[in-house]
């Protein structure tokens, strides 16, 4: 399928370039570059076709009144066609100052719940990164042992800690030990949401820690050796050499985890389940709400939420880049 | 293995000298060496322990087991896999997993490899809106492409079938793994490239005979992710696998969830197995691990 494709994507390309006026430009440019475009075109095409195209039906889906009854589909032989009509901007307008006012809470959860969890993944892995960095006994079955929440699928640690968070689970038998007080972590909404930022800190803490391991490794060892001659202490070199030469890798990891933290469907939905209290879901886990909650299902809501979200991404990863770009400009 | 030892420098010379300086790197005294045991130790039972208790609490055959520990001591029992082996579907949904895993993998290592290394190589028009859309993708919510998507499927019948939710999936992996694998082709020199076009290879020849080859760590961390990704992954292949031979493990185990509403012991027994082969991938990969992810990193 995607050679047939690929195909035609390429046609579509050479039909372009005398429409385009420049041809003898044109042609030096596709001469040059088309085997660079050969090599992209499946990344393009699966990404156009099954990314691209579904958002924009996407957006229009939240200028519509479209739900379950009536979305065109296939019951049998039986073609139902689409019946659902234009709404203009009523769901966010719905969404933003409806009657129940749902998105503002949720939306101040999210941010906190993405704050707090980049915050607590970024600083263990980057703790643990600096202690694993040195030579050391055990050092490899320590790796094994850190990356382990990484490489077991989220969807059996994740039913673990339910087992372990439960009324009378392992975590509250050992609190209880200590004569602490014992939440009960999958009901109480302020125990939730602790629970939800500490599993997902768990799951998420590896990547980073791999990733600044990484990094730590690709700092030239001649900077630490110019600052010892200079007589740092410690933590001197850590603040003077190792955070700045980690920067191009944390920009990164940061940007990556404040975005699938925002977007993190998993977590929250399969330790609360679908029937969870309201108050923990973020965004994401609040659309699929809307989307598989309720009968019938929002399916413009849903996206509405969801287009939502992705705005609000966008936006900041475009301050963000631009305030990195700007960082290296001045370092 | 052998990227991690590279890391480690010299002592400094006079070491040995008792008077007052900073501690240079490679030194530590015995408190510091206590602790610094101390600290992972606790880390890495912290990050292990889950992992070990589901294994723990699957042995138990009692479906409340997981509120008594310290019964399943006494009289521990494979019963549960036995049971969740031979009396479910369990071989079926592990099986369509492994193929849609498995496929995912192939496919998504092998168009991304070939969109990052044109993006590392050629200076072509396109190639810097290429990399920030690998970007925009990964902020897609499920909610918004769902339904689309669901049609789309559906027009181009895909719905229900293997290669369908494959390519779904490499919707999701191929924009990180092509930005990983970019990074990582950029830290090859280019002067292999150069070597490789004067003896008369074509750019896919280079590509496929001179970088694939140098680039196994980045490749196998790619394939790692993509396994993953396709492994995990439980919002469409609920909605796009429609039926029950096609199921994968994520959606098999939510219908078991209903069957077997409280029986904690089965699903922790199936966890397990399905932790497995992930686990199995995982190891084959794990020395790369650090020097490819390195490089994505770095290289963002």
């Amino acid at each position: 399928m995607t050679v047939a494709v690929q195909g035609r994507a390429r046609k579509e390309r050479r039909d372009r370039e005398p429409r385009a006026g420049l041809i003898a430009r044109l042609r030096r440019s596709y001469d040059q570059h088309w085997y660079a475009w050969v090599m992209c075109t499946p990344v393009v095409v699966v990404l156009a076709v099954l990314v691209g195209y579904p958002l924009v039906q996407g957006v229009i889906l939240t200028f519509t009144n479209a739900n379950s009854l009536n979305v065109g589909r296939t019951i049998g032989v039986n073609h139902i066609p689409d019946s659902y009509t234009w709404v203009g901007f009523q769901n966010y307008v719905d969404l933003l100052t409806g009657p129940d006012n749902q998105l503002v809470p949720h939306f101040v959860w999210t941010i906190v719940w993405t704050v707090l969890c980049v915050v607590l993944t970024v600083g263990t892995g980057l703790g643990l990164a600096v202690l694993m960095n040195r030579k050391m006994r055990g050092r490899a079955v320590y790796r094994m042992l850190l990356i382990l929440p990484w490489a077991v699928p989220t969807f059996v640690t994740v039913f673990s800690w339910r087992l372990l968070l439960s009324d009378g689970g392992a975590v509250n038998g050992l609190l209880g030990a200590l004569h602490l007080p014992q939440p009960s972590w999958l009901s109480d909404p302020l125990a939730m949401k602790v629970a939800a930022i500490l599993v997902n800190t768990w799951v998420g803490f590896p990547f980073m820690m791999l990733s600044f391991l990484g990094g730590l490794q690709s700092i030239p060892s001649e900077l630490y050796e110019a600052a010892e001659m200079d007589g740092a202490t410690p933590w001197q070199r850590f603040t003077q050499v190792t955070l700045p030469g980690l920067r191009p890798v944390s920009s990164t990891v940061t940007l990556l985890g404040i975005i699938w933290t925002f977007n993190q469907f998993n977590v929250i939905y399969l330790l609360f389940g679908a029937n969870g209290t309201d108050s923990v879901q973020i965004l994401v886990t609040y659309a699929y709400e809307l989307f598989f909650g309720q009968m019938p299902q929002d399916y413009a809501g849903s996206a509405a939420v969801g287009v939502i979200c992705l705005s609000l991404l966008v936006v900041f990863t475009g301050f963000y880049r631009r305030w990195m770009n700007r960082n290296e400009a001045a370092a | 293995m052998s990227t991690l030892t590279t890391a480690d420098r010299p002592v400094g010379v006079g070491a040995a000298k008792p008077a007052r300086r900073p501690l240079l790197r490679g030194e530590r005294g015995r408190l510091a060496s206590v602790g610094l045991h101390g600290l992972l130790t606790v880390a890495a039972f912290v990050a292990a322990f889950p992992v070990a208790w589901i294994l723990y609490i699957s042995l138990g055959a009692g479906k409340d087991d997981y509120l008594h520990p310290g019964r399943i001591l006494s009289r521990m029992t494979l019963s549960n896999y036995s049971f969740v082996v031979n009396h479910t579907g369990f071989g079926t949904w592990m099986l369509n997993s492994l193929i849609v895993g498995l496929g995912t993998m192939a496919v998504g290592v092998l168009i991304s490899a070939s969109a990052g290394y044109a993006v590392s190589r050629m200076r072509f028009p396109g190639h810097r809106p290429l990399m920030y859309t690998f970007l925009l993708t990964q902020m897609f919510p499920v909610s918004v492409l769902m339904v689309p998507l669901y049609k789309i499927m559906a027009n181009l019948g895909l719905l229900d079938t293997y290669q369908g939710l494959i390519l779904v999936y490499c919707s999701t992996a191929v924009p990180y793994s092509a930005w990983l694998l970019k990074g990582y082709f950029d830290t090859i020199p280019v002067e292999i490239d150069e070597a490789g076009r004067i003896d008369g290879l074509s750019p896919f020849g280079t590509f496929w005979r001179l970088i694939v080859p140098l680039a196994k760590p980045g490749l196998s961390v790619a394939a790692f992710y993509t396994f993953l990704t396709a492994w995990g992954e439980v919002a469409f292949a609920s909605h796009f696998m429609l039926s029950a031979d096609k199921y994968t493990l994520s959606v098999g185990l939510q219908t078991y969830i209903s069957q077997y509403n409280s029986q904690w012991n089965y699903m922790a027994a199936s966890a397990v197995l399905i932790a497995v082969p992930a686990g199995v991938v995982f190891y084959l990969v794990q020395k790369h691990l650090v020097a490819g992810l390195t490089a994505g990193g770095t290289k963002g």
